[in-house]
């Protein structure tokens, strides 16, 4: 029959659980040659079990797995792989010692004159290939602890993209990205398309799946809740079956007053990555910061921070001249920093939710050094349940906490440590449109309270519907300020292109 | 549900003990003295010095660190107690002399591996010669024997029927859980043991940690050099040779991952058990101690690998 060639993929019945969570409860998924098939869930629904699932990252407790016609195990990635399954899963999985190149094709270097040596200049060749692709400047060269997680998520497609796969599976592989990498990606989504490939695509950005998705299947509590072809859904519909109530998706409105200045920067510069930066911020205000990849963004942060040593430029703190010397030094003058990437440097993976939320504020839960327990699952607790944090207990480990819920925990570790200053480098990466419209409110709460908030951030909805002034970078510099009201995206995005278009 | 989760958390250093008791079962079956209360002592008493040893190793571990040089360090420190004790020092200062060589060779430890950014192993490895080089040095090579009555009693005594030397170790276990399990500093090792980045950009003061870290693991080594010395009745310089192993392999039995961030003291005591009712166990049977390092090998092996399928099974 026709359909069973339309068919690549067919999953049906697919159980799995963990201690005191059940992940999937008998879902199916099936998925057509040539569609974009968008899977869609709140945090913690289950969408990244299903696809280490068909990867052979995990193993399912029951259900049958079927790809083009043909049953299928698939106990180990290798096998998957084998079957024609590329994924891109939503935690980097790249070696931070090797190369670009070397990562992209781990496992499968192309040989070298003798057997067991590779040829390296193919490897680059080919890597600079594949790259050159997806339109991104980056050197194959380079070793990847070097790379900033927009650029690491670019070498994670161009690794999934370097094998003949049937079916890419991609989880939320924007997160990372900003609008114009975004473009590239989707350019190359089409492509794959028309190549007759099939793509499972899980994003939390309800746009992206109306502009690149043909169908969507929805998922709540690990249960199939439906599919749909997106066409004929409305973005309202979606939101309904997948959080089971409705929700307002409007940006709370802005707070009133912004007070004294709490934060002066000055000539901040950091040779080849910031050049002269001066900005203020206020008490109460909130403070978005936007540009494109590479723009030097999270350097500043970082710089800021302490994290980084500058090389000039001069920074106030709440009227006081100060030399930022380290990240704890810079605790202690109130500020707080939610890093973009949580995994390398947000969480201590294998610490529990409560360890991780307590951490930046262990002085607060401890008396004379011992640690008061009680105080601190207190705090603990009521900081999850306000940031609706999907766990078994508060004392698992992080590590086993879906990816949105991970990224609520580094959240809560900067509300638990109440900080003045808070630099949030891109805090809703990852998170679902519930939780999205609750860290908005929380930021407004936040702001109302008197804090000073610096947002950096991809999406520009986000920066636009938040902030009280826009920052744009571009290549290290400030390339321009905006006021809330005259911000529109086209202008934010001429200045974010560069310096030409001013 | 709950209860399951429970298990699953607790299982592991229960697990060891399961060996523990397995072991210890097959050879009172071997060998009937085994199961004696006064041989039970006897292994306890051989155990202490690895014990105390291995929980200084059980935090280097947990922070992702490794020390070499214990050894040594217990080498001289037992030199410098010795020496100290001759010269006619009153005992506590003797003892503190000992135990702060210890705690300052592990200070240049952990100075050279923070500030000096060496990593541990080369920094440690550097450390094991240069201390053992200094206990060479400071006795011409030769033993420092004969003490006082008082001093030797640490190590020989009883207080009623337990040796006071596994009393010690008890009190150290019992000190080393409470500050890993209920003090800041005890959080913040497994912080920086199981993500440094993290940790630093969360404040917590890396740096100083490491240095508290090797300073305790280098004052333990000092422990063990007073207890060793009142023992022997007499400091060797070339004492405590491979003693480091003994102890990465009783933390490392007892549930430490040498990737940082896991590990426990209980587990590791347990390790240290098994270790010592192996020895002995082998020793009452009469086994060569040729063959015994075979067998301990096969022990610390199985033991991992039976550790990490349990891991595993979990995914
Ligand atoms: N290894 C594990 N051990 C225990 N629980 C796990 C493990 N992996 C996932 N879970 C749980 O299974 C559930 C589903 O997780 P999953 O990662 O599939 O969610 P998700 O839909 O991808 O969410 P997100 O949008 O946040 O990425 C979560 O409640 C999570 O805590
Ligand atoms: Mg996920």
């Amino acid at each position: 029959m026709d359909h069973s060639v339309q068919t690549v993929l067919s999953m049906k019945g697919i159980v799995k659980r963990y201690p005191g969570v059940v992940a999937l409860e008998g879902v199916d998924l099936d998925v057509r040659r040539g569609e974009v098939h968008v899977l869609l869930g709140e945090n913690g629904a289950g969408k990244s079990t299903l696809v280490k699932i068909l990867a052979g990252a995990v193993r399912r407790d029951a259900g049958t797995l079927e790809i083009e016609g043909r049953a299928y195990e698939l106990s180990t990635p290798r096998e998957a792989q084998t079957a024609g399954v590329s994924v891109i899963y939503q935690e980097f999985n790249l070696v931070p010692g090797l190369t670009v190149a070397e990562n992209i094709f781990l496992g499968r270097e192309p040989r070298g004159f003798l057997p067991g040596f590779i040829d390296q200049a193919l490897l680059v060749s080919e890597a600079e290939r594949i790259l050159h692709g997806l339109g991104v400047v980056i050197d194959p060269r380079s070793v990847v602890r070097s790379l900033g997680v927009a650029e690491q998520q670019m070498v994670e497609v161009a690794k999934a993209l370097s094998v003949d796969a049937r079916i890419v599976v991609m989880d939320e592989p924007t997160s990372a990205l900003t609008e114009r990498e975004i473009g590239r990606l989707f350019m190359v989504i089409r492509r794959l398309r028309e190549r007759g490939v099939a793509i499972i695509y899980i994003s939390h950005r309800l746009d992206e799946l109306f502009q690149i998705g043909d169908r969507v299947t929805v998922l709540r509590d690990g249960r199939l809740i439906g599919t749909r072809v997106i066409a004929e859904s409305t973005r309202a519909g979606l939101i309904r079956m997948m959080v089971g109530r409705d929700l307002t998706e409007q940006f709370p409105p802005r707070g009133a007053t912004v007070g004294e200045e709490v934060l002066r920067v000055e000539g901040l510069t950091r040779r080849g990555v910031l050049d002269g930066i001066s900005f203020v911020l206020h008490r109460g205000e909130v403070l978005g910061l936007t540009g494109l990849m590479g723009a030097g963004r999270t350097e500043l942060a970082r710089a800021l921070f302490g994290a980084d040593p500058i090389d000039a430029g001069r920074v106030w703190v709440r009227g006081s001249e100060v030399v930022i010397r380290s990240p704890q030094h810079a605790i202690r003058l109130g500020l707080g920093f939610l890093t973009e990437d949580r995994k390398r440097q947000g969480l201590v993976l294998g610490c529990s939710v409560t360890e991780n939320i307590c951490l930046a504020s262990l002085d607060r839960f401890s008396r004379g050094g011992v640690m008061q327990a009680g105080n601190e699952r207190a705090e603990a607790s009521r900081l999850a349940s306000e940031l609706r944090v999907k766990t078994p207990s508060l004392g698992e480990r992080v590590l086993n906490l879906s990816g949105g819920n991970q990224q609520k925990v580094v959240l809560g570790k900067w509300l638990c440590r109440s900080a003045e200053i808070l630099l949030f480098d891109e805090p809703t990466r990852g998170i679902d449109v519930g939780a999205k419209a609750e860290v908005y409110q929380l930021i407004r709460r936040l702001s109302a309270a008197g804090k000073a908030i610096l947002i950096i951030s991809s999406e520009l909805p986000e920066i636009l519907g938040l902030s009280d002034r826009i920052l744009v970078m571009s290549r290290g510099r400030l390339s321009g300020m905006f006021g809330a009201a005259e911000a529109t995206p086209e202008a934010i995005l001429r200045c974010a292109l560069g310096a030409d278009a001013a | 549900m709950n209860l399951r989760r429970a298990i699953i958390s607790y299982a592991r250093p229960f697990g060891t003990l399961a060996v523990l008791v397995a072991l210890g079962g097959i050879i009172s079956v071997l060998t009937p003295y085994f199961l004696t209360v006064p041989n039970l002592l006897n292994v306890a008493q051989q155990t202490v010095i690895n014990a105390v040893i291995a929980v200084g190793m059980t935090l280097v571990i947990i922070s992702a660190g490794i020390d070499l040089s214990v050894g040594s360090i217990l080498a001289f420190a037992g030199v410098v107690l010795a020496q100290a004790l001759h010269a006619g020092w009153p005992l506590p200062l003797a003892i503190l002399a000992g135990v702060g060589v210890g705690t300052a060779c592990g200070l240049v430890n952990g100075l050279l591996i923070t500030m000096g950014r060496l990593p541990p192993f080369i920094a440690t490895l550097g450390m094991m010669s240069v201390a053992r080089g200094a206990a060479l040095l400071a006795t011409g090579g030769r033993p420092v024997s004969g003490f006082g009555e008082s001093f030797r009693w640490l190590a020989n005594g009883r207080l009623a029927t337990v040796p006071a030397a596994v009393v010690l170790m008890l009190l150290v276990y019992a000190a080393a859980y409470f500050v890993l399990r209920r003090t800041k500093f005890g959080r913040y090792v497994y912080a920086v043991g199981g993500n440094e980045e993290a940790a630093l950009l969360s404040g917590v003061p890396v740096g100083i940690c490491k240095i508290a870290i090797y300073g305790s693991c280098g004052g333990l080594a000092g422990l063990a050099a007073v207890v060793l010395t009142s023992r022997l009745n007499s400091a060797q310089p070339i004492a405590g040779l491979s003693y480091e192993l003994d102890a990465i392999a009783a933390a490392v039995i007892g549930g430490a991952s040498l990737m940082g961030g896991e590990g426990s003291v209980l587990g590791t005591l347990v390790g240290a058990l098994i270790m010592g009712v192996l020895r002995n166990g082998l020793n009452l049977l009469g086994v060569s101690s040729f063959v015994q390092q075979v067998f301990i090998g096969v022990v610390i092996i199985a033991a991992v690998l039976l550790d990490m399928l349990f891991k595993q099974r979990k995914r």
